[in-house]
C-alpha cells in the first residue's frame, strides 16, 4: 500500500485582523497609535481573530488527485501557502513526502538585467533544484521555452510572452513528487490558464501526486478522484470529486440554484421593477444538478410596481470557464404593452442537449429597451448556479465517450450517413 | 468596513502556547525522527517558540545562497560604464576628501601613519560593513516576491546581503596595496588576524542586517534611517581619526562598537598601528555576539510572518 504523500493533521491558521496595527505602516503610525492608547486608555484594540482555516485533516495517497473547492477567503489560498511552506500554520502538523512544486512560484526571482541563461540557473536554485540538475536538463529547458536565439540576451529585452515560456519551462522541468496548484491565481492570462490545464492533465496521468484548487467545477470533477470542500476555513465536505462538486454547487451559500429577495424593499430593482426570485428547475423540481438531455427551466418572478414601460426579463448564461454561453430575452408579445403593476412569472426553457457539462452560471436582468439601448432596472449577477451533469448512459452528445468535451455548447447533432 | 487600513496580523504566542499544551508529546518526535531518517519527508508546524538556526537546512541550501550572491554581484555593475570602477572609486575619493578636511585642515592624530592611508585602510572595512548593512537590511523587502512565493530559508537573504560586498571589498584592496607601496608602509605579523577582523565586521552587519530586515518588513522607515545612522556610526568608528588617541574612559565606551575593534585591528595588521588593546577587543567581541544572535533571534521569531505582512 502506497504511503500517504500529504497527511495533514488540525491545520489552522489565524490571522488578527485589526484597525490600529496595519500590516506594514510607518513607525510613526504605531507611535502615533501607541499614544493613543495611552492617552485614550484603551487598552484592548479593536482586534478580531479570523480563522483563515482552522482544523483541516485530510489525506492524499500517493498518485492522488486531490481538487479543493471553496469560494473566496473559504481558506483555499491559505491551505496551498502552508502546504508550500510560505506562510506557517497556527495550530496542527501537516507531513509531506516529496518534492513539492507549485505554478504559484513560475518564474519567482527572474531578473531583469540577468539573460535568460542565468535566469534559468537561477530560477532552478530558487525553485529548489540543484546545479548538476539544471545542467542535466539545461538542453531540455531552452528546447521546451522556444527562446534558443535570445538566451543570452537580458530577460529585460524579452516580450512578456517570451518571459512566462521561459519560466514555465524552467518549473515544467522541476519534476515534483506533489503538485500544488492554485488556478485561481492563474487568472488573467487565458493562454497560461490552459497551460496549467494542460500541465495538469498530463501529471495526474503520470502518477502524480496533485493537489488542485480552483473555481473550475468541470475541472475539478474531471480530473481529481476526490474533493475536499472548504468553507470558512473548515472541511465542510470530503469525498468523491463528482459528489462534492455536486454538493457545493447546489448549496453555495447565497449561490445555488435558487434565489429569493423575500423582502421586497431590499430586493435588487429600482421604482419601476423589482427581483422576487429566480429558480432553475428539471421536471418540476428545483434542481442544483441537472440532466444534460432534457430542457432546464429558469423561472424568474419578479415585481412590477408602477405603470411604465415595457418590462421583460433577460438572461446571460455563462459555462464553467466563465465564458458567455449565449444571451436571451423574453420575446413574447406579452411585453410589448406597457405592463401593469403586479407579480409575474417568466420561465425560459433551456433546451435539452445545448449546453455542455459543468457549473452554468446566470446573470438575470428585468430590462427596457429605449432603442438602441438596454436599460437595466433589476439585474443580479450571477443569479443563479446549476451543475449540468451526463449520466454517461450513451445516448448524449458524447456518446459512450467519456473523456474531455470541450466547447460552450454541445449540441445533439442529427448525422447521416451512408454508405458510398 | 472602515477607511483605516486594514491589518493582518498572525498571533502567534497563544497558538504556541495551544500547541504546547495539547500535542501528544509521544508522536511528535516520531514523525521528527522520519524526517531525519528520510530527507524527503518535510513535517510542517507552528513556529516554535524559541527559534533556532537549522544549520543542515542552510547547509542544504548553499547552492541558492551562491546564486543569490552571484545574481546581485552580476546585477550590480550591469549597465554602467566605468562598472566595477565605482567600487574603488568610492573609498579613494572619501579618503581625498577626508585627507583634506581632516588629515590637513583638522590634523586629526593618526600615530604617525600618513593620514591617506590611515584613511584609507579604516575605510576598506567601513565601506564593506555599511554597504553590508544597508544590502542586507533591504534584502527581505527586496525579494519580497521570494518570499511571497517560494519557500526557503530566509536567513540567505540577508547572509547574501553581507557576502556580496566582499567582491568590492577586494577590488579596494588592490589599491591599498598600491598605496602601502607609494607609503612604504609595511604589514605587521597582525596581518594573519586580518580575515578574523573582517569576519567580525561581517557577524556584527549580518546581526544588524537580520535585525533590520526582519524590521522593515514592516515598518518602510528602514531604508531612510540607514544612511543617516551609517553616517553617525562612521565617526564614532575611527575612520578619520585614531581612536587610541582619545581620553582613555571614552576607548572604553567606543569599545562597545565593534567597528572600532575591526578598524584598528584591520589597521595594526596592514598599516602598523599599535596593538589592539586585548580588553576592548574583548568588550568588542561581546557587542558583535550580542549584535549576531539578537539580531538572528529576533529575524527567526518574526520569519514566519514574513509572507504574510511583506
Amino acid at each position: 500500500m502506497p504511503a500517504a504523500a500529504i497527511i495533514a493533521e488540525g491545520l489552522s491558521k489565524r490571522y488578527r485582523i485589526g484597525k490600529l496595527h496595519s500590516a506594514y505602516g510607518t513607525l510613526r503610525d504605531s507611535v502615533a497609535s501607541g499614544m493613543r492608547r495611552v492617552v485614550s486608555r484603551e487598552h484592548e484594540e479593536e482586534t478580531k481573530d479570523i480563522w483563515a482555516l482552522r482544523d483541516v485533516s485530510f489525506e492524499l495517497e500517493q498518485g492522488g488527485v486531490l481538487g479543493v473547492v471553496g469560494r473566496n477567503g473559504a481558506g483555499k489560498s491559505t491551505l496551498l501557502k502552508i502546504l508550500t511552506r510560505i506562510s506557517t500554520p497556527t495550530e496542527g502538523r501537516a507531513e509531506i513526502r516529496g518534492r513539492v512544486g507549485s505554478l504559484l512560484e513560475v518564474g519567482t526571482g527572474f531578473h531583469p538585467e540577468l539573460t535568460g541563461r542565468e535566469n534559468v540557473f537561477l530560477n532552478g536554485s530558487i525553485l529548489g533544484m540543484k546545479q548538476r540538475e539544471i545542467i542535466r536538463r539545461f538542453d531540455e529547458i531552452v528546447e521546451f521555452s522556444g527562446v534558443e536565439q535570445f538566451l543570452d540576451t537580458p530577460v529585460k529585452r524579452y516580450s512578456s510572452g517570451m518571459s512566462v515560456r521561459l519560466a514555465f519551462a524552467v518549473a515544467a522541468h522541476l519534476e515534483p513528487e506533489i503538485l500544488l496548484i492554485d488556478e485561481v491565481l492563474a487568472v488573467g492570462d487565458a493562454e497560461f490558464q490552459r497551460r496549467c490545464l494542460g500541465r495538469m492533465e498530463d501529471l495526474s496521468q503520470s502518477g502524480r501526486t496533485v493537489l488542485f484548487v480552483s473555481h473550475n467545477m468541470q475541472a475539478v470533477s474531471q480530473l481529481c478522484d476526490r474533493a475536499i470542500w472548504l468553507e470558512r476555513g473548515r472541511i465542510v465536505e470530503e469525498g468523491p470529486s463528482s459528489t462534492v462538486v455536486a454538493d457545493y454547487l447546489q448549496s453555495g451559500h447565497g449561490v445555488g440554484a435558487s434565489k429569493e429577495w423575500p423582502d421586497l424593499a431590499t430586493a435588487p430593482g429600482d421604482d419601476l421593477v423589482r427581483l422576487r426570485s429566480v429558480r432553475v428547475l428539471q421536471d418540476g423540481e428545483e434542481r442544483g444538478a441537472t440532466d444534460v438531455r432534457r430542457p432546464v427551466a429558469l423561472e424568474i418572478v419578479f415585481v412590477v410596481l408602477r405603470d411604465g414601460e415595457p418590462v421583460f426579463p433577460k438572461i446571460k448564461v455563462y459555462d464553467n470557464r466563465g465564458e458567455v454561453a449565449f444571451n436571451a430575452m423574453d420575446t413574447s408579445s406579452r411585453w410589448h404593452d406597457p405592463t401593469t403593476p403586479g407579480e409575474y412569472v417568466s420561465t425560459a426553457w433551456i433546451p435539452g442537449n445545448l449546453l455542455n457539462e459543468g457549473a452554468t452560471t446566470v446573470d438575470v436582468s428585468i430590462a427596457t429597451l429605449r432603442a438602441p439601448k438596454l436599460l437595466p432596472h433589476a439585474s443580479v449577477r450571477s443569479a443563479v448556479v446549476f451543475h449540468v451533469q451526463d449520466p454517461g448512459v450513451g445516448d448524449s452528445a458524447r456518446g459512450r465517450f467519456l473523456g474531455q468535451w470541450q466547447g460552450v455548447v454541445r449540441p445533439l447533432l442529427e448525422w447521416t450517413a451512408d454508405e458510398r | 468596513m472602515p477607511s483605516g487600513r486594514l491589518a493582518v496580523d498572525e498571533e502567534r504566542l497563544l497558538a504556541d502556547e495551544a500547541v504546547a499544551g495539547t500535542a501528544p508529546a509521544e508522536t511528535r518526535p516520531s514523525v521528527d525522527d522520519a524526517a531525519r531518517v528520510d530527507p524527503s519527508i518535510t513535517v510542517i508546524r507552528p513556529a516554535p517558540r524559541w527559534p533556532h538556526l537549522d544549520l543542515g537546512e542552510l547547509w542544504h541550501y548553499r547552492e541558492l545562497l551562491f546564486r543569490l550572491t552571484w545574481r546581485d554581484v552580476a546585477v550590480r555593475y550591469k549597465q554602467t560604464s566605468i562598472g566595477v570602477l565605482w567600487a574603488i572609486i568610492q573609498p579613494f575619493l572619501t579618503m581625498v576628501v577626508f585627507t583634506l578636511v581632516f588629515g590637513k585642515f583638522a590634523n586629526f592624530p593618526t600615530h604617525g601613519v600618513p593620514y591617506p592611508i590611515f584613511t584609507y585602510s579604516a575605510l576598506l572595512p567601513w565601506t564593506y560593513f555599511a554597504s553590508s548593512v544597508s544590502v542586507s537590511s533591504g534584502s527581505v523587502v527586496t525579494n519580497r516576491t521570494m518570499v511571497t512565493k517560494v519557500y526557503f530559508p530566509r536567513v540567505l537573504l540577508p547572509l547574501a546581503g553581507v557576502t556580496v560586498p566582499v567582491v568590492d571589498f577586494f577590488f579596494a584592496f588592490v589599491v591599498l596595496i598600491g598605496m602601502m607601496f607609494w607609503f612604504s608602509t609595511w604589514p605587521t605579523i597582525g596581518l594573519v588576524f586580518a580575515p578574523l577582523f573582517l569576519l567580525m565586521a561581517a557577524a556584527t552587519a549580518l546581526g544588524v542586517g537580520l535585525f533590520l530586515s526582519a524590521v522593515a518588513v514592516r515598518y518602510r522607515d528602514v531604508p531612510y534611517a540607514i544612511p543617516f545612522v551609517m553616517q553617525i556610526w562612521l565617526f564614532v568608528s575611527g575612520v578619520v581619526y585614531s581612536i587610541s588617541a582619545l581620553p582613555e574612559k571614552w576607548q572604553w565606551v567606543l569599545a562597545l562598537n565593534p567597528m572600532t575593534a575591526v578598524i584598528s585591528g584591520f589597521q595594526w595588521g596592514v598599516i602598523g598601528t599599535p596593538t589592539p588593546d586585548l580588553g576592548k577587543l574583548a568588550i568588542s567581541v561581546a557587542t558583535t555576539v550580542v549584535f549576531f544572535v539578537g539580531g538572528l533571534w529576533y529575524f527567526r521569531r518574526t520569519e514566519p510572518r514574513f509572507a504574510d505582512t511583506v
